[in-house]
């Protein structure tokens, strides 16, 4: 069964349905036709059906800061260690890892870089500014 | 130089760290062969043809002497001595181990050099003008600007896994010499005429800042479906550099084609929305970028330039001087080398000059570790131990003593460095082609070879002139072959090896050659281009009408009428179907 990371943590998920609506974006999806929705989502979902596909970064980016999306944001499908440092600081904060990754394993992967030039939704400063201030 | 602060230095060397960790991985069987696929390639580490290729990255060409001691040191431990620098430029090795390749980060990261996002579908080294920094008709120095991208661009983690790989130019001169014309973005500092009220901002404390900014190409490139960038804003000041990046990758990231390899770069999108419609989206993204928290600062623009080292210059002596020392090299190879590999500095007494590392007889843009060090030697006894990559694959001392020419000269034609044809016909750039490479249909070298030893006479190639001549092993295109005045494209025919030869392309401003005809076999095409130079000589009107001038005036029918018009009596069969382009 696939491994739940939230808030940095192996958790196991209560399987009672959750209050509310469960979102499931697909790389494509439009966000604004979701928009009205979000407020009343228990979580929204972004899939990552191939490693490469990099779409669901910018969808995360966009939810957290055009939409103000502040719910639980959970990465699916080809979610691995190495990719898991870009999801959060992209906005995820939920990670459904994919099978056969090592949950314990997978956890050194947010820590690999201590730092980022970018701002991002770890550091909404970008370095110069943090830097400047 | 820019020199890395410790926050540099300590991501470089987590990097490195990391990339051991994936290879340890890999080697484990932990990674699958994909998985590692993807993660090697942000790592700049193909598996090519023979043995893996590792691209290093020399940010936008800029090299110190100490750096390239460490590159021919590497290039003799952990390869055959030798490397290959690249028309982006980069340098490459083409046959390290892979179990050796996390030893070798390690050791470029102790002289702040590293191979990130040199391969991969992320935003790549960001190349720009060698000379930036030191070219009479500068606007800025591109290579703060570069800095400033290389910065944003590395492991941003929204635009880690784009549509395709993504290639930013910077020039920062009033001539163009980075070609923005044909990259996914394209860069070109201007100065605001004041046409543009909502954009006469203060930028606080330095005035040379206040009226900078970028015009903005988007959507050029090579490769098999070449296309000229289109100017989506004549001006961008220069605080919004970043954010409005960020809005161009955002709509690429998002709407860009993932479904077919050939069709996801950004120029792509930017033809099937037309210029006006993906423009209008970019601004409609920029809109919520605008004036955000990575909006450029002042002081971050003076941070950076102040990690940049300088050369002291000294103050030139007289004229009479300089002239007084020039003579001292009366050999006409001295003075057809003045003519070609001198290039004008800003700075009274200095003079930047080209290392040609195109020699007949050697690849393009190779170099032995051997040569490295003598290069490095030169750097430092001549211009302040740095040097410059060009996307010519020739190197670059940037300021070297007017009065030291002569010297430098000596030293550079014992080296086989001091080729005189820098813009001229033999300075070609080629792709390391089917010797190499996987993805090669043909080879590029040996024809780069035949060409340059059947235009060996230095007269002849004077009078032949300025001539761009680019050859690349397949339709990917890395020898540019699209924008060379003469291109060359190696193509596969049932097996065999044929050259289709295009005409008329140019860097700057952009235009793209158009195919002559049936390709050739390998042994035809030095006579190819043989009768493209004789027919160009009869048209010129004088010599300063150069070859592409004569192609955009007559055209191109005169051009093939002198190749294929003996077709039947020549000693080569020449009655080929044509290749599609």
């Amino acid at each position: 069964m696939p491994t739940l990371i939230k808030g940095r943590r192996i958790v196991h998920e209560n399987l009672s349905l959750p209050k509310g609506e469960v979102l499931r974006l697909e790389p494509a999806d439009d966000l604004a036709l979701v928009a009205e929705r979000l407020p009343h989502a228990a979580r929204v979902e972004v899939n990552f059906p191939k490693f490469g596909d990099g779409r669901g970064y910018s969808i995360a980016r966009l939810l957290r800061s055009r939409y103000g999306y502040r719910g639980e944001l959970r990465a699916v499908g080809e979610v691995t260690r190495d990719l898991l440092a870009y999801m959060e600081a992209c906005g995820f904060d939920a990670f459904l890892l994919r099978d056969g990754e090592d949950p314990a394993r997978a956890l050194a992967g947010f820590d690999e870089l201590s730092e980022a030039y970018q701002a991002s939704a770890v550091r909404p400063l970008p370095l110069f500014r943090r830097r400047a201030a | 130089m820019y020199r890395y602060d410790d926050i540099d230095q300590r991501l470089v060397d987590e990097r490195v760290a990391q990339f051991r960790d994936q290879t340890r991985r890999f080697m484990a069987g932990e990674l699958s062969e994909e998985q590692f696929r993807a993660l090697r390639l942000r790592n700049g580490l193909y598996i090519q043809r023979y043995a893996p290729m590792l691209r290093i990255a020399i940010p936008y060409g800029l090299l110190s002497a100490r750096q390239l001691r460490k590159l021919a040191a590497i290039a003799r431990k952990y390869d055959r001595g030798y490397g290959h620098f690249s028309t982006r430029q980069n340098l490459q090795l083409n046959w390290p181990k892979l179990e050796d390749v996390p030893e070798i980060l390690a050791e470029l990261a102790t002289v702040q050099m590293h191979a990130i996002q040199t391969s991969g579908n992320c935003v790549r080294n960001v190349t720009t003008d060698q000379l930036a920094g030191v070219a009479a008709d500068e606007i800025v120095d591109s290579f703060v600007w570069c800095e400033l991208i290389r910065q944003w661009s590395t492991f941003n983690p929204e635009f880690s896994f784009l549509p395709r790989k993504f290639k930013i130019a910077v020039n920062g001169a009033r001539q163009d010499r980075a070609a923005v014309g044909v990259h996914d973005i394209g860069l070109r500092a201007v100065r605001n005429s004041g046409s543009e009220p909502e954009f006469q901002e203060r930028s606080g404390s330095d005035p040379e800042l206040e009226d900078v900014g970028f015009r903005i190409l988007v959507g050029g490139g090579l490769g098999r479906t070449p296309m000229v960038g289109h100017v989506i804003r004549e001006f961008l000041p220069w605080r919004h550099l970043l954010t409005y990046l960020e809005a161009i990758l955002r709509v690429y990231n998002r709407h860009g084609r993932r479904d077919n390899i050939h069709k996801a770069r950004i120029k792509i999108l930017v033809k099937e929305l037309g210029p006006e419609r993906f423009r209008d989206q970019v601004e409609a993204e920029w809109a919520h970028l605008k004036d955000g928290p990575s909006t450029l600062i002042p002081e971050e623009i003076a941070r950076v330039e102040s990690r940049f080292t300088r050369p002291s210059y000294e103050k030139s002596g007289s004229d009479q001087d300089i002239s007084q020392s020039e003579k001292s090299g009366s050999d006409p190879i001295y003075a057809a080398w003045r003519r070609r590999n001198v290039h004008a500095h800003k700075v009274p007494g200095y003079a930047a000059v080209s290392l040609s590392l195109k020699r007949t007889g050697v690849a393009p843009g190779d170099v032995s570790a051997g040569e490295m060090e003598a290069i490095a030697d030169l750097a430092e006894r001549y211009s302040f131990g740095e040097l410059r990559v060009t996307h010519e694959q020739n190197l670059v001392l940037a300021d070297v003593r007017r009065r030291d020419l002569p010297a430098l000269w000596r030293e550079a034609r014992a080296l086989g460095l001091a080729t005189p044809n820098i813009g001229l016909l033999t300075n070609i750039i080629s792709c390391p082609g089917g010797d190499y490479c996987a993805l090669a249909n043909a080879k590029s070298i040996p024809v780069a070879q035949a060409i340059q030893s059947r235009f060996e006479d230095l007269d002849h190639l004077f009078d032949i002139g300025e001539l761009d001549l680019n050859i690349s092993g397949c339709m990917n295109a890395c020898g540019h072959h699209h924008v060379g005045h003469i291109g060359i494209l190696g193509v596969d025919k049932n097996g065999e090896e044929f050259y289709q030869v295009e005409i008329g392309g140019a860097q700057s401003p952009a235009a793209l050659g158009k195919v002559i005809g049936p390709a050739f076999a390998r042994h035809e095409v030095p006579d190819v281009i043989e009768r493209l130079i004789e027919c160009y000589l009869e048209r010129r009107d004088s010599e300063a009408e150069r070859f592409v001038d004569v192609v955009h005036r007559i055209g191109i029918p005169p051009f093939k009428e002198r190749v294929y018009a003996n077709a039947h009596q020549g000693p080569s069969h020449r009655s080929r179907e044509p290749v599609p382009a």
